[in-house]
């Protein structure tokens, strides 16, 4: 999971920004690690996980879906996360980063809002001023996030060039940024952007698999799933989730993609079947795209996983066979995210319904240990849920 | 008039012959309508223009403000592509001895295959390449080579924060021009100059670089022309032309009319 000196993992990652940015993002590149490492960092950002985001959040046996599935199935639930999803362990990394910079004003870009939410959330703590860069068609979707942010004291603008949504609404902000460089720092939602965002942020989010290796060892006397599942849309929670097992090869490693309607449909946004290599928001990466080179648009019922590319870090691990790519389908998710509900009382996220999805594609052994990632909770998805109706 | 070694690059020819006034414009291929990009070319040759900077549509232009987002969304609805690009700038070299500049965002070349692209730019009359999001160490570790066998010039961006010891590696880098960013801001019309930016640019005019600098970003009138062109060799416009061609219904008119009210007397 290691990023090398120029910022790659294997052919994928890179900083390909225009030079406007380049002080910016050099300047994070070559303190970022540093500030990490310093004792006020870590007090400040363990005492935060603890006592504002409550970490370690637990991971539960989840014995009815176990029963079910014929295996050992343990959720870990950053879905109890404060703000209702692991979006927040990045954003009081990276804020408490901006402090130690110097910077006193945060822009962020979000899709579904939770993002957006997290950060308005850590900037509230901080007192620091918030911009929020949403597409406009995101914005009308997802209208309760777009109220709790301005709740909490951020400016929401709407992304209004391309198609609208995250993909716009990153443009944005990276617009931004290049027009406000010297007091703005840039908190990224995902392990996507150019160097060093994606390791930053696996690093932030890396938090989730340390305390699943833990937990395990306190459960059974030995830290090792035999099998850990994570959704991807940019990636950063299946990252943080699989961060500290990478290197232990007899982990199997699962990512769940949003097939959308198909992954033949033209409605998808599985990007390890449908991408290709190709440079995004300033990391060569896997992305959906025409022949052209033109940026395809992805659809999925869950607006945090519409995305058209995945993190460089994933693209390799994918790329080498590291992770096993699955994908589930908008009527699977639903269908797992209700099954989730009935079993074990816990309504997931959409984007988590789909890691939980993936329990229908593989075969497991009895004595099999799985831990699903569930990555936020379903209130922000309720309008969904009952458009969706078949419960 | 004087002849120009065929083997010179066109813009290397240009600044050695001008060192004053020059006017770089910029369009998009394919905008207003998907065929007017050579019509356009010779217009602005005949019109005094001293480069031609044609923009690559993309998705997704980061670096570009509104009014050139909007033309590139335009002429990818009309179809444009890369190849077709590539023909329309073969016919237009035909017609025009001005340099061509491609200015465009590096995945659509990356799909392409650079050193194809390459290739096809050269084979198609093209001088020099504009890539705002392929990052200097990227290209020379990557891609100069193949651009140089080509005989194109990577245009690198400098802007108000670039360091002045990155300013001397991109200048050891460059071989033509150094865009010179007005600001530190995406493409787009802004006001008259600042205290900063002139100071800005008399900090690049002390420097005494290499390569000459045209100034570009936020130059829509002959003021801004005027003061761009007492720092450097010349100006960039983009936005302001792109404005004019979406409310232009007489192209042959209006061109002239542009280039006039910005340079000449």
């Amino acid at each position: 999971m290691q990023v090398d000196e120029r910022g790659y993992y294997g052919q994928f990652g890179g900083a390909f920004i225009p030079e406007m940015l380049y002080p910016n993002v050099e300047e994070l590149r070559t303190t970022y690690r540093s500030i990490m490492e310093r004792q006020s960092f870590k007090k400040e950002f363990d005492g935060l996980l603890k006592t504002f985001v409550g970490r370690p959040t637990p991971l539960y046996l989840a014995s009815r879906l176990s029963e079910k599935y014929k295996a050992k199935v343990y959720l870990k639930r950053e879905d109890l996360c404060h703000t209702g999803a692991h979006k927040v362990n990045n954003t009081v990394g990276q804020i408490i980063l901006a402090k130690h910079l110097g910077k006193s004003k945060i822009i962020a870009e979000t899709g579904a809002g939770q993002h957006g939410v997290a950060t308005a959330t850590v900037c509230a703590l901080m007192g620091m001023e918030c911009i929020v860069y949403m597409g406009k068609l995101d914005m009308e979707r997802q209208k309760p996030n777009v109220e709790r942010m301005k709740i909490l004291g951020a400016a929401v603008i709407p992304s209004l060039s391309g198609s609208m949504t995250l993909k716009d609404a990153t443009n944005e902000a990276m617009r931004h940024w290049i027009s406000h460089p010297e007091d703005t720092h840039y908190i990224i939602g995902s392990v996507v952007g150019p160097h060093p965002y994606p390791d930053m942020v696996a690093r932030f989010q890396s938090v989730i698999s340390k305390e699943i290796r833990s937990q395990l060892t306190e459960e059974q006397g030995n830290p090792y799933p035999d099998y850990v599942i994570a959704c991807v849309g940019g990636g950063s929670n299946a990252a943080g989730a699989f961060y500290h097992f990478v290197e232990e090869q007899h982990v199997n490693l699962i990512g769940v993609e949003a097939a959308g309607k198909g992954v033949d449909t033209g409605e998808s946004a599985a990007t390890t079947v449908l991408g290709k290599p190709g440079v995004l928001h300033g990391s060569k990466t896997l992305l959906m795209q025409t022949a052209d080179g033109q940026v395809i648009e992805p659809y999925s019922i869950s607006a945090g996983l519409d995305y058209p590319g995945i993190g460089p870090m994933h693209a390799h691990l994918f790329d080498v066979g590291r992770v096993r790519f699955l994908n589930a389908t908008d009527e699977e998710a639903m269908n797992a995210g209700i099954a989730l509900s009935r079993l074990e009382g816990i309504i997931p996220a959409i984007e988590s319904a789909h890691a939980v999805a993936a329990l229908d594609k593989l075969t497991f052994d009895t004595e099999d240990v799985v831990v699903i990632n569930l990555s936020g909770r379903g209130d922000k998805d309720l309008e969904t849920y009952i458009r969706w109706g078949k419960y | 008039m004087e002849v120009i070694d065929q083997k010179e690059n066109r813009i290397n020819a240009l600044f050695k012959k001008n060192k004053k006034g020059l006017l770089s414009v910029y369009y998009t291929a394919g905008f207003p309508m998907r065929d007017d990009t050579v019509r356009i070319g010779k217009l602005l040759e005949a019109s005094g223009a001293d480069i031609l900077e044609i923009g690559v549509p993309f998705s997704d232009p980061v670096a570009d403000g509104s009014v050139i987002q909007a033309s590139n969304k335009a002429a990818l609805d009309n179809g444009m592509t890369l190849r077709l690009l590539l023909d329309q700038v073969s016919e237009l070299r035909n017609r025009v001895k001005a340099p061509i500049i491609l200015m465009g965002y590096f995945n659509p070349i990356f799909q392409f295959g650079v050193k194809a692209f390459c290739e096809a730019a050269a084979a198609a009359g093209v001088d020099g390449l504009i890539i705002p999001d392929l990052p200097l160490l990227e290209y020379q570790e990557m891609y100069k080579a193949t651009f140089e066998a080509n005989g194109l010039q990577n245009i690198f961006l400098i802007s108000p924060t670039t360091s002045e010891e990155r300013i001397r590696t991109i200048d050891s880098v460059s071989n033509g021009f150094i865009y010179a960013v007005s600001s530190s801001s995406t493409t787009g019309a802004k006001k008259d100059f600042s205290k900063d930016q002139r100071s800005y640019f008399e900090r690049l005019q002390k420097m005494k670089l290499k390569n000459p600098l045209l100034i570009g970003f936020g130059i829509s009138n002959r003021e801004a022309f005027t003061a761009a062109c007492k720092y450097s060799a010349g100006a960039i416009v983009g936005s302001a032309f792109i404005s004019m061609l979406k409310k232009s219904d007489n192209m042959e008119e209006d061109i002239p009319e542009f280039v006039n009210a910005l340079k000449n007397s």
